[in-house]
C-alpha cells in the first residue's frame, strides 16, 4: 500500500495534475479569506466593466494631499487616451478619401496614427462635416461626426475647477486641480481591484469564479462518489454472483447504456423543476445517470478475478459473500476504481457546465457555478460585446480542471497498468 | 460400500460438467464415476485440458455439477446453503497449483492461518493458544512462525508458500484433501519436500488425499490407486501397480512412454508419434 502510494507520487504526470488540483483547492480556500464578501453581490451598476483597478474619483478629487509631478509626456498621454485605436483608423480612412479628391502634399503612407498631435492638427485643417463621400455609409459619417465632437478642446490644457454649493445656492470655487497634480493611490480611501472586471450583473468575475469553482468541484465530487458507489456495488454483485443476478443487472445497465445519459440528465433536471434544483440536487442527478460505464468495467474485472485461487481459498475458508467482495476482490480493483472515480468527477463537472448552459443547471440565484457563469455570459452576448473576461477565464478554468484530472488518471494508469510502465 | 474394510468417503456417478451452450458447448467432464475410500491416496492423471481441474472444482463445490451426483460420506451431497457449504468445507480442503496466486496479497500470513482456527470453531480461544497452534503447524512444515508473522505471502519463496498451504491443511485437518498439481510450479528440490510433508500429514491425520497431476511417474510413486483422465473421461482406473505396470488403454501407454528416463536416450520419433495420436 505504502509502496504503491510512493510509486504514484513518483509519476510525473500524476504529480503535475495533482499539484494543479491542490493549487486550485488552495485558491478556493485562501481567496475568500483575502477578499471577503458575497460573491454574488452586484457591485457594478452596468454591464461588463473592464478588468483593472478602480479608484474612487470622488476620493481622488477630495484628496487632502496633492503632489506636483512635472512629467513631460503627461499631456500627450492624456490627449492620446481620449482617442481609441478605432477612432484613429476611422480618421485615417477619412483622410484617404479626402486626399483622393483634393490632392495635397500630405504623405498618408508615412503618417503615424499614434502621433496624436499631428493627427488632430491635420484633422482640424481638413475636416468639414458638409463634405460627403459616395463610398461612405451614413452610419460611418455619423460615427466620424461623433469622433469630431470628442476632439473639441482635446489639446487644451485648462485646469479643472472644483466648485461647491454655497448656502444661498450659488457656486463658488473651492479648489483648482492642475494638470500636474497627482494623488498617491495609497492615500485614497476606496480602491477596488477587479482583476477580471465585472459580469453582466456587475458582479466581480474573479470572486464569483473562485466561488463557482468550489461549487463545481463539489458537484463533481458528489456526482463522482454517487456514480462510483452505484457502479461499484452493481459491478461487484453482477460480476461475482453471476447467473440471474448478473442477467438482471446487465439488462438494466445495457438499457441505460443505450439511452444517452445526457438526454436522461436533461429530462430529469427538467422534471425536477426550477425551484427544487439546488447544486446538490443537480449533483445527485448527474451521479445517478452516469454509473453505467463503471458498472460494466468493474463487472469485467470481477469476472476475471472471481475464479482466481485466492478467491477460491477464501471461499474454502468459509468467508461470506460480502467479506470476499470487500477483502478479496475490492483491493485488487481498487486502483482501477480510483481512476474511474477521478474520471467521473471530471465528467460530473463538465455535465454541470453543459446542463447550466442549457438553463437546466442549479437554481440561478443562490450559488454561482462555472456552468452558470458561462450561461449568463452567453445570455448577455459577452462574446459579441468583446467582454472576454466574462467567459474566457471560465473556459480556461474548466479546461485546466479537466486536464489535470485526466493527467492524474493517466499517471495512475501508468503506475498500475504494467503494460504501460516505462 | 467398503473395500478392505475401508468405508467410502467420496464417490460420484455420471458426474458431468458442460460449459456454454449451443455451438460453443464444451464438455469438460463427461460422465465420470469414481469411488474414493478412507485413508486412500488417489491420483488423477491426465494431460493439460483433460478436465482435471474442472473435476477438482466440482468436488470442492466451487462450481456446480451439470449432471450426475456426488456422494460425501455415503450421503448425497447437498451444499445449497452457505451453512451447508461451510460444513462441507470443514471436511474437504484443497491445495492449489500456483502458490503465488493462492494468497490474497493484501493480507498478512497470520490472517490465513487464523482463519483456519476460526473455521474449526476456535474463534473464542485465547490469543496465546492460537499462536501456539499456528507455531505447531508451521514447525510441522519446517517454517518458523516467528519469522513469518507480520509478513506478506509474496515475501516468501514458492516452496515456502506451498508449505504454508500444507500448514493450513494441518490446522484444518479435513477428511479429504484435494491437491491440484501442488508441485508443478515448484523447483525439483522443494518438490520432494512438499511431497514428503503431504504424505507425513496423511500419516498423522489419516485423511484421504486426491492427488491431481500430469506426471504419471509421480502418481505411481505415491498413490494407492490411479484414475487416468482423457478429454473429460476416465479411460482407466485401478490399483497403481495394475494400471501402470500393465496398462490397457492406449492413452495410458502413451503417458507412460512420455516419461523421460534418465538412463536411456530420448526417443524423438516415439514422442512425435505419440503427439500425432
Amino acid at each position: 500500500m505504502k509502496n504503491s502510494l510512493a510509486q504514484v507520487f513518483k509519476s510525473g504526470k500524476f504529480l503535475v495534475g495533482f499539484s494543479i488540483i491542490v493549487a486550485i483547492v488552495l485558491a478556493i480556500i485562501v481567496y475568500p479569506l483575502l477578499v471577503p464578501g458575497n460573491p454574488l453581490e452586484m457591485i457594478g451598476v452596468g454591464t461588463f466593466f473592464k478588468p483593472g483597478t478602480y479608484i474612487s474619483a470622488y476620493d481622488a478629487v477630495n484628496s487632502r494631499s496633492f503632489y506636483t509631478l512635472n512629467l513631460t509626456d503627461a499631456a500627450a498621454k492624456r490627449v492620446a487616451s481620449k482617442l481609441s485605436d478605432a477612432d484613429r483608423e476611422v480618421m485615417l480612412e477619412w483622410f484617404t478619401l479626402f486626399f483622393e479628391e483634393n490632392p495635397g502634399d500630405v504623405d498618408l503612407e508615412e503618417m503615424d496614427i499614434n502621433d496624436t498631435q499631428t493627427l488632430v492638427t491635420l484633422w482640424w485643417e481638413t475636416y468639414d462635416p458638409s463634405i460627403r463621400f459616395d463610398s461612405m455609409t451614413s452610419a460611418k459619417r455619423k460615427y466620424i461626426a461623433r469622433v469630431d465632437a470628442q476632439l473639441e478642446g482635446i489639446l487644451e490644457d485648462a485646469d479643472v475647477i472644483i466648485a461647491a454649493e454655497n448656502d444661498d445656492g450659488t457656486l463658488s470655487q473651492s479648489s483648482v486641480i492642475l494638470g500636474t497634480d497627482y494623488v498617491n493611490v495609497s492615500d485614497i480611501a476606496s480602491v477596488r481591484i477587479l482583476p477580471l472586471g465585472t459580469d453582466n450583473f456587475g458582479r466581480d468575475v474573479l470572486k464569483q469564479m473562485i466561488s463557482a469553482c468550489r461549487t463545481s468541484l463539489l458537484i463533481g465530487l458528489i456526482a463522482g462518489t454517487i456514480a462510483t458507489l452505484i457502479g461499484l456495488v452493481l459491478g461487484l454483485l453482477s460480476g461475482y454472483v453471476g447467473g440471474i443476478v448478473d442477467d438482471v443487472i446487465m439488462f438494466v445497465t445495457n438499457l441505460f447504456t443505450v439511452i444517452p445519459s445526457f438526454v436522461l440528465l436533461i429530462l430529469i433536471s427538467f422534471s425536477i423543476g426550477q425551484e427544487q434544483r439546488g447544486a446538490r440536487v443537480v449533483a445527485v442527478v448527474i451521479g445517478v445517470t452516469s454509473w453505467v460505464w463503471t458498472t460494466r468495467s468493474v463487472r469485467a474485472q470481477v469476472v476475471s478475478l472471481r475464479n482466481r485461487d485466492h478467491v477460491n481459498l477464501s471461499k474454502l475458508s468459509g468467508h461470506s459473500l460480502v467479506r470476499i467482495l470487500i477483502m478479496d476482490i475490492l483491493p485488487y480493483i481498487a486502483s482501477y476504481v480510483i481512476m474511474a472515480f477521478i474520471l467521473q468527477v471530471c465528467s460530473g463537472i463538465l455535465a454541470e457546465a453543459q446542463l447550466s448552459m442549457l438553463g437546466l443547471g442549479p437554481k440561478t440565484t443562490q450559488v454561482p457555478t462555472l456552468g452558470l457563469m458561462m450561461y449568463w455570459a452567453m445570455a448577455y452576448a459577452a462574446h459579441i460585446n468583446g467582454a472576454w473576461w466574462a467567459y474566457f477565464p471560465i473556459v480556461i478554468l474548466i479546461a485546466i480542471i479537466s486536464f489535470s484530472l485526466n493527467l492524474m488518471n493517466t499517471g495512475l494508469d501508468q503506475v498500475f497498468n504494467p503494460q504501460l510502465r516505462d | 460400500m467398503s473395500e478392505n474394510g475401508k468405508s467410502l468417503v467420496l464417490s460420484g456417478s455420471g458426474v458431468t460438467k458442460i460449459f456454454g451452450s449451443g455451438a460453443k458447448k464444451v464438455v469438460a467432464v463427461n460422465k465420470v464415476d469414481f469411488e474414493f475410500h478412507e485413508k486412500e491416496l488417489v491420483s488423477i492423471v491426465g494431460e493439460s485440458g483433460s478436465g482435471k481441474t474442472t473435476l477438482v472444482k466440482m468436488l470442492l463445490g466451487l462450481i456446480s455439477v451439470t449432471e450426475g451426483d456426488i456422494y460425501f460420506m455415503g450421503e448425497k451431497r447437498d451444499i445449497r446453503s452457505r451453512r451447508q457449504k461451510k460444513e462441507y468445507w470443514k471436511g474437504i480442503q484443497a491445495i492449489f497449483q500456483d502458490p503465488f496466486s493462492s494468497y490474497n496479497m493484501f493480507h498478512k500470513i497470520d490472517s490465513v492461518l487464523l482463519d483456519c482456527i476460526n473455521m474449526r470453531g476456535g474463534r473464542s480461544l485465547p490469543r496465546p493458544k492460537k499462536i501456539e497452534m499456528i507455531t505447531e503447524a508451521c514447525s510441522f512444515v519446517n517454517l518458523k512462525y516467528a519469522e513469518l508473522t507480520n509478513k506478506y505471502p509474496f515475501e516468501l519463496s514458492g516452496g515456502q508458500q506451498q508449505r504454508l498451504m500444507i500448514a493450513r491443511i494441518f490446522l484444518l485437518k479435513p477428511k479429504i484433501l484435494l491437491a491440484d498439481e501442488p508441485t508443478s510450479m515448484i523447483d525439483a528440490c522443494s518438490r520432494a519436500t512438499i511431497l514428503d510433508m503431504l504424505l507425513g500429514l496423511r500419516n498423522e491425520t489419516g485423511m484421504m488425499i486426491i492427488f491431481v497431476t500430469h506426471d504419471i511417474g509421480l502418481a505411481y510413486y505415491i498413490s494407492d490407486s490411479v484414475y487416468i483422465m482423457e478429454r473429460g473421461r476416465f479411460v482407466e482406473s485401478g490399483k497403481a501397480d495394475a494400471v501402470i505396470l500393465s496398462p490397457s488403454a492406449e492413452y495410458t501407454k502413451r503417458l507412460i512412454n512420455d516419461v523421460p528416463k534418465i538412463h536411456s536416450p530420448w526417443d524423438f520419433t516415439k514422442a512425435a508419434e505419440g503427439a500425432s495420436v
